[in-house]
């Protein structure tokens, strides 16, 4: 393998204008911190992107773990060489060999930024593609459809040459947007909501209901082990456990079955609202799928978000459950989020709750509970633990010698 | 003590041994038990399969923990080949598979399959064209073994595996249990469907084991009763078995990584200085064998008598598989490379871990020379 580089393209970012030195340094310090375990790898900033030596480093692991930061548009794995004609003509030879046994067609592609260089960019394209052909056999320009673009790029300091491109994460860097409470489960869709709204550069805090004796431990094990995967992405997240059980028996006692649901989510919005006052998010993120289940339709919706005006942010709001698996799936919280434990949103379903509540009924009925004392209550009791990037949790870390 | 016979079990490292204790001592409860401390167990064993899956490279849901090789390679070819008969009838092995695989072969034939076992060359080997020719429209598995446990010779799985990748129909197990941490494989990428490994051989307590099962791949399951491990196994956890076996994994890669050059060297040393002695003759291959293993015939002298010789000097080494050594003399694995009745009856297995020293085998070396000389004046007389 004579690749030593690997570039990482911005995209999005480097339209920012004055924010994006405030962008670029945030995505330098992530990149930084994530390469970490790699002692060999050394990242520096150039003018539009990361350049990161690879120093004999296997490119594999390193690709994987920049694909999981997000305002990273693109990953080109590269050789660098000297602006020698002859040199780049080799570097760009093995490249090419070294992209797979598959390729019967190629083009040069070249960028010339180092205006100097005695070679235009059309003039290196013949240069290097003309020596491509002379030195292999069965192989030929398309510069159409090609099976390998060969990339030369000229900067002052030195040439780049690659095949490979991978996609990076898109998005912004986490922490660039603010942050944002999610109502996280245990299902399938809310890690998956919060990955997506993370991907917009915001910083998450989970809020978890959790109500013992009628959730077990193990539900609530399941959503710490969520969010120690969705802080891959995001980097540090706080938890907030929110005790539930007494609000969940007042509801059972004073409102009508049917629309219990209804008034039990309104109680989380509600608390998940004073969460976010209090650790200065703007905004709520949820799983919500329109039509999804009874208390995603567009009157439950409505009846519900009557309880709160920050912003809502419902990153899956439109798409389908197959969709938001195949994500779950790609991110790592599937095989998580399908543990059988029951949780909060299936242990006091009724039986048939109302597709279509609303909002007068619903505050006539809460208007014989004490919903601020209920409110306060419970967020007054609310555990907050903090998961580190990359870390275990306490009773992991018990766990750690005995591996 | 010198102890080269590490092809049959190896010292567990005092560090997994004291994970066994404190497991055993410490989440003793039943992972299945749904109160808390039922859960705390569960959630070990759930972060030992994450961490074997990351050693080896696979994913979560494709470890399957058993009590130890044996079963893994009699659940990995039986439970293709019942769960999977309707599709055809014919199976395909090797003549020099472990005892665990040829008589779980030999049980199917029993009930009616058809089994190849086909024949090796004088090194132990199978090619893949070797394995292509024997495929018929009825064939559902071909098992091979990645390094063979007496001659340390190394099957071109991957060769085979990507050669069956044509045939999505085909079932392809490998019996891992000489090569892992000695012998990089990739299984995924080898089109390899299942894995059988062994805690014991890379220092892990006994009666434990695992098989790789590609996520997708069906079996019959040999033990019922619980939805234990993906409904492969059933049965209650091996807890503390399982957890001291990951970590005697995650120190063995270590170690591989570490000091694999130093094995190598032994090796060499071993094999050099046998070579030149008088009328013993090297069965392993110089080529493409594993690096812990090292196979020879002295020519002569009756292997056991060669072995109890050695233990007097404190130095243990083994004749042929340990599971099949209290039958008749004859290696079958030799026998199958072609070689004629006298070298395939007094062959010697040395087998090395990453513990093992230069000067052991140098220590060795003059013993053994010394012991040869010695019975040969014996016998002679």
């Amino acid at each position: 393998m004579i690749y030593d580089h690997i570039i990482v393209r911005y995209g999005e970012l480097s339209l920012k204008g004055k924010n994006r030195h405030h962008f670029e340094n945030k995505l330098k310090e992530t990149v930084k911190r994530k390469l970490k375990p790699f002692t060999q790898v050394k990242v520096k900033k150039a003018f539009d992107r990361m350049n990161i030596e690879l120093n004999g480093q296997d490119h594999e692991p390193v690709i994987k773990k920049l694909q999981e930061i997000f305002g990273i548009q693109g990953l080109r794995l590269a050789a660098k060489c000297d602006l020698e004609l002859e040199t780049i003509r080799k570097t760009a030879l093995e490249a090419m060999r070294d992209a797979g046994p598959s390729v019967n067609t190629f083009k040069v592609s070249t960028k010339r930024n180092y205006k100097q260089y005695p070679h235009d960019s059309q003039e290196m394209n013949h240069l290097v593609g003309g020596y491509i052909l002379e030195h292999t056999e069965d192989i030929t320009v398309d510069v159409h459809n090609p099976d390998v673009e060969v990339k030369v790029e000229i900067k002052p300091e030195a040439a780049y040459i690659s095949c490979i491109d991978y996609p990076g994460a898109g998005g912004l860097p986490i922490g660039s947007s603010g942050k944002v409470m999610l109502m996280l489960s245990g299902g399938i869709d809310s890690p998956v909501a919060g990955y997506l709204t993370m991907k917009r550069g915001v910083r998450l805090e989970m809020v978890h209901f959790h109500s013992p004796p009628f959730t077990s431990e193990r539900a609530r094990q399941k959503v710490e082990d969520l969010t120690k995967v969705l802080t891959r992405y995001g980097g540090n997240i706080k938890m907030h456990v929110v005790p539930f059980t007494e609000i969940q028996k007042a509801i059972k006692k004073q409102i009508p079955d049917n629309y219990s649901m209804t008034v039990m989510r309104r109680y989380m919005l509600r608390i998940t609202e004073q969460l976010a006052y209090k650790n200065d998010a703007l905004a709520i993120a949820t799983g919500e799928s329109l039509g999804q289940v009874a208390s995603q339709t567009l009157s439950s919706m409505n009846t519900i978000n009557e309880v709160t005006n920050l912003p809502m942010i419902r990153p899956l709001i439109t798409m389908d459950k197959l969709e938001i698996m195949d994500i779950s799936r790609k991110i790592g919280t599937y095989d998580i989020s399908i543990r059988p434990y029951e949780d909060c949103c299936t242990v006091f379903v009724p039986s048939a709750p109302k597709t279509k509540p609303n909002r007068d009924k619903a505050n006539r009925f809460e208007s014989y509970m004490e919903i601020d004392e209920l409110v306060e209550q419970a967020v007054e009791n609310t555990e907050s633990i903090f998961f580190k990037e990359g870390t275990a949790a306490k009773e992991e870390e018990a766990f750690e010698d005995l591996f | 003590m010198i102890y080269f016979d590490n092809s049959a079990t190896t010292k567990p490292y005092p560090e997994v041994l004291e994970t066994y204790l404190k497991v055993s001592e410490n989440y003793f409860a039943n992972p299945s038990s749904i109160h808390r401390l039922g859960g705390e167990v569960e959630r070990l064993i759930h972060k030992a399969r994450q961490q074997v899956s990351e050693l080896i490279r696979v994913k979560q849901n494709e470890i399957v923990f058993t009590s130890g090789g044996t079963e893994a390679n009699n659940l990995a070819i039986k439970g293709i080949a019942l769960e999977h008969q309707s599709r055809g009838r014919h199976l395909i092995t090797t003549e020099t598979e472990h005892a665990s695989c040829y008589s779980s072969f030999q049980q199917l034939e029993d009930m009616g399959f058809d089994v190849t076992y086909l024949p090796v060359d004088e090194q132990g080997r199978i090619s893949a064209d070797d394995v292509k020719n024997a495929l018929t429209e009825d064939t559902i598995l071909v098992s091979v073994m990645h390094v063979n446990n007496e001659l340390g010779t190394i099957q071109p799985v991957k060769e085979i595996g990507q050669m069956l990748k044509e045939y999505p129909k085909i079932f392809f197990h490998v019996d891992n249990v000489q090569g892992i941490g000695k012998v990089p494989l990739q299984y995924e990428q080898s089109g390899i469907d299942l894995c059988s490994f062994s805690s014991h051989k890379f220092h892990g307590p006994k009666g434990v084991g695992f098989l790789y099962v590609r996520s997708g791949v069906s079996l019959f399951s040999l033990l019922t009763g619980g939805d234990h491990e993906f409904r492969n196994r059933a049965g209650t956890e091996n807890v503390p078995g399982i957890i001291a076996m990951t970590k005697a994994l995650r120190m063995t890669m270590e170690n591989s990584k570490d000091r694999m050059s130093d094995m190598l060297q032994l090796k060499e040393f071993l094999r050099k200085r046998i070579s030149e002695m008088d009328r013993v003759l090297i069965n392993t291959p110089e080529e493409h064998s594993a690096p812990h293993i090292l196979n020879f015939s002295v020519l002569g002298i009756k292997p056991e008598v060669l072995i109890h010789a050695l233990e007097e000097r404190d130095m243990y080494v083994s004749t042929k598989s340990a599971c099949s050594s209290k039958s008749s003399d004859v290696s079958r694995i030799l026998e199958a490379t072609g070689h004629d009745y006298e070298r395939a009856s007094s062959a010697i297995r040395v087998s090395l871990n990453f513990e093992n020293t230069l000067s052991e085998g140098k220590e060795f070396l003059d013993t053994l020379e010394e012991v040869i000389l010695n019975l040969r004046k014996v016998m002679r007389e």
